[in-house]
């Protein structure tokens, strides 16, 4: 890949910001963000899950949900209130899942900058307390882990292997 | 990944790592530490700061098992621990690879939704 590798780091202790550069102009990265049917199609999340629900009003006071099911039936769920919208670089929302494992809401900036035809995309995360923001960062991981284990077993049963 | 190195490390051990590295300050003391152990007033000297100021800042890494105290009993040198470090980055990395997975089909959808000329030309300029 030409682009570069996302960053993620903790900043403070409540503060989860991710950066990553796409090799696509704002515009382009800006719909894939905010335009349900093109959210679908990325959003998803490891093998075997699909995204059934994605529904977005745009606009300051309107809400967003995501819902996420996987094949053996379970399902996840998590929506928010867009605060801030600036068209095509910036939004401000909250965040809750729907069987949320930590108190609170979190508080979400996307972050767009275009420079040479690609675009710089910042994540920041900003949680009710550090113990959230750590049982946050424990959550993906599990699955990420499993996910991937569940493609190196694929790989490894594969006759090219 | 290497799973291993992170089961071990318990919720509150994440916390209070997390929680340590969230001053400038011990930060800058952890930096110091990682190239040798040093005195409490070496540690001090860089800072506009009392001692007792520095020692507190000395105790919440130790609590977080970020530092442990040398053996010499005149200096009690203080000297890094570099475990819960590994386990707070492991832990990020894992978020990481989590997004990092869903980003790679962004990538995909984003060079499709450009016009057929310039995805043609993207995949060209690969190297």
């Amino acid at each position: 890949m030409t682009t570069a590798k996302l960053k993620v780091a903790a900043h403070g202790d409540r503060e989860i910001v991710m950066s990553r550069v796409f090799n696509a102009p704002r515009h382009l990265v800006w719909d894939a963000f905010t335009r349900p049917e093109l959210v679908k199609r990325w959003l998803l999340g490891p093998d075997g899950w699909s995204m059934p629900v994605c529904e977005i009003d745009l606009r300051v006071g309107g809400s967003y949900r995501y819902v996420w099911r996987h094949t053996d039936g379970t399902e996840m769920g998590m929506g928010g209130v867009y605060r801030e919208i600036e068209i095509p670089e910036r939004v401000v929302a909250t965040e809750k899942f729907d069987e949320a494992w930590y108190p609170g809401e979190a508080v979400g900036t996307l972050l767009l900058v275009e420079q040479a035809g690609r675009t710089t995309v910042t994540q920041t995360m900003v949680y009710d307390s550090p113990q959230t923001r750590d049982a946050v960062l424990k959550s993906p991981m599990e699955t990420g882990v499993a996910a991937s284990y569940d493609r190196l077993e694929a790989l490894v049963r594969s006759p090219a292997a | 990944m290497k799973p291993r190195g992170y089961a071990h490390l318990s919720s509150g051990q994440l916390d209070a790592t997390f929680t340590a590295l969230a001053d400038p300050t011990r930060r800058a003391i952890l930096a110091r530490l990682a190239s040798g152990e040093a005195s409490v007033n070496e540690l001090a000297a860089p800072f506009d700061m009392s001692q007792p100021a520095i020692s507190k800042h000395l105790r919440v890494l130790e609590r977080a098992g970020l530092i442990s105290r040398g053996r010499d009993a005149q200096r009690r040198p203080r000297r890094l621990e570099p475990r819960p470090l590994a386990g707070a980055s492991q832990w990020l990395e894992g978020y990481r690879q989590f997004w990092e997975s869903r980003f790679l089909h962004l990538d995909a959808l984003l060079d499709e939704m450009k016009p057929t000329g310039t995805k043609r030309g993207f995949r060209k300029r690969q190297h």
